[in-house]
């Protein structure tokens, strides 16, 4: 590669994706969008938009409740926080569901774990294609990525998204996929084991949204928004209190833990 | 009683006022009675990410590699970004975040400047292992949402020779016995490009420098970041007075789904 072909691309758009024709249309993926599409669900011409392919409405309804299920306005979690705390300076709302959502990509949580999740479930599901046993797969995970995401629940508190996001997927018999097989598989073992963690929402949602045919990258884009329906709520509260009135923090409230008072002038 | 804690930062508060701050102290020095009217920009955000002042030649470094960080022009991908929300006047902060969200990419970004910063970590000034790394280049099989890197982190992919840019900043970095890995990188470059096949770029000198100004692969990706922004908010604020009538809206060449899926 050069210059040349650099050059190649300037100056203009190639696209199969899409493009308005101001007055006239808008193409979406190869379709008219007001008139082929016309019917179509936001929802479903979302998953469409990123993976090319429709979806059957059973299918669409599960991909949905992953996000209803993890809606939880609660204005202590990191990225609501960041939500609540431009309400509470009196920022926008876009700003604040923009950047709350940034954060949503975090390696203990959201992306970072879906990511992991996903990819760990497709590499196993092929290993045991090829012979493997679960046991040999696990170790192995566990020895290089000294732990799996989607697994981290101690015993004792399970996970409470759980139970209805199986119970939702087994209404729309959705509930019998190779990966989700796994996820518990996976689960029994390390519950068993000298281990002792459960599985979390994390593997559930990859796990299922897996079945349904997700790639791990188609998931990770599609899982964007998982908690935005929990973020508003929080910018909503926080900008109608008084401004500035969210986790106030006195000096004293901070614990420092640095370098004795010194001179600068001494450098 | 839960608290956040910190190395950094010691406030005092006012006698009448647990809210308002009488003094402020970084990493133990005062603010505002000490540091300010004697404190260099740059030494503030040594001090703040390492938690030391630094040296007269870091500090020099630091600011030196501030200016030419400072902006990147209108042709790269994050100025481009944050000009975006100029033309179509959006809030002031899209404007940055645009900009750092392109801008943290691991093509011409700080992600490639953590990337780089890594090889160096691993390679050191080592010929032979640059060697087998750049003849056999590999890339981190840990599971993220990065993409998949597709070019040898701080080379040109399309470029065919050095720009004088590069060889000027080099040049002109004061490059001495406290810069060992700028120094090798002087010395060396023609044979790390031979090796590459490919020109290196602001995105080695960078990381270069940060390796040999101590910081650690995070401390140098956030660094990248922050200090781009200013010509990315300049050229923002010029393209909010030029208009969107004046800003390139290119022509597209729409083709099938299917042409696409089969190339």
């Amino acid at each position: 590669m050069n210059p040349k072909y650099l050059k190649s691309f300037s100056n203009h758009l190639k696209t199969s994706m899409g493009a308005c024709f101001p007055g006239d249309k808008a193409i979406f993926r190869g379709h008219d969008l007001h008139k082929e599409l016309m019917d179509i669900e936001w929802f479903d011409l979302y998953v469409y938009g990123i993976t090319g392919r429709r979806f059957s409405e059973k299918k669409l309804t599960l991909l949905q409740f992953l996000w209803t299920y993890t809606s939880y306005p609660d204005a202590r979690i990191w990225n609501n926080r960041v939500a609540s705390l431009s309400g509470s300076s009196r920022s926008t709302a876009n700003l604040a569901t923009s950047a709350a959502l940034a954060i949503s990509e975090a390696d203990i949580f959201g992306r970072g774990i879906d990511i992991k999740a996903i990819s760990f479930l497709k590499r196993t599901v092929d290993s045991i294609k090829q012979g493997e046993n679960l046991k040999d797969c696990i170790t192995r995970e566990l020895k290089n990525n000294r732990g799996i995401a989607g697994y981290g629940r101690p015993i004792a508190s399970g996970d409470e998204r759980i139970q209805p996001i199986m119970k939702k997927a087994e209404s729309l018999g959705l509930s019998h996929g190779i990966h989700i097989k796994l996820a518990y598989q996976v689960d029994d073992f390390l519950t068993q084991g000298r281990w002792r963690i459960k599985m979390n929402y994390g593997i559930i949602s990859a796990a299922l949204a897996a079945d349904i045919g997700l790639s791990p990258s188609e998931y990770i884009q599609f899982s964007f928004p998982a908690f935005l329906a929990g973020i508003q709520p929080c910018y909503t509260e926080a900008v109608k209190n008084p401004a500035g009135t969210l986790f106030p923090t006195a000096c004293k409230d901070i614990t420092y833990e640095g370098k004795e008072k010194r001179s600068w002038k001494e450098n | 009683m839960q608290s956040i804690h910190t190395k950094i930062w010691l406030e005092e508060p006012e006698n009448d006022n647990p809210y308002a701050t009488k003094a402020a102290y970084c990493h133990g020095y005062n603010v505002y009675d000490e540091m300010l009217g004697n404190c260099r920009w740059v030494e503030m955000l040594f001090l703040l990410l390492k938690g030391e002042a630094p040296t007269q030649q870091q500090a020099d470094l630091l600011e030196h590699l501030a200016v030419v960080l400072a902006n990147a022009g209108p042709r790269d991908a994050a100025v481009h970004a944050a000009m975006c929300a100029g033309v179509g006047k959006s809030v002031a902060a899209s404007s940055l975040i645009a900009a750092l969200a392109v801008g943290a990419g691991q093509y011409s970004g700080a992600r490639e400047v953590y990337l780089i910063m890594e090889c160096w970590n691993k390679l050191g000034t080592d010929e032979n292992q640059w060697e087998n790394f750049l003849l056999n280049p590999s890339s981190s099989d840990i599971i993220s949402t990065w993409p998949d890197i597709e070019h040898i982190p701080g080379f040109d992919p399309y470029g065919n020779t050095t720009p004088t840019s590069i060889i000027t900043i080099l040049k002109k970095l004061q490059i001495d016995s406290n810069t060992p890995y700028l120094q090798w990188l002087f010395d060396n470059r023609t044979f790390l490009e031979k090796l590459s096949t490919k020109p290196i770029t602001i995105t080695m000198v960078a990381a270069t420098a940060f390796i040999d100004l101590g910081l650690t692969l995070d401390e140098g990706e956030m660094l990248m970041l922050l200090l781009r922004l200013p010509g990315a908010a300049a050229h923002t604020l010029e393209q909010k007075k030029y208009g969107h009538k004046n800003f390139p809206f290119y022509p597209i060449k729409l083709e099938s789904q299917d042409n696409k899926e089969s190339r």
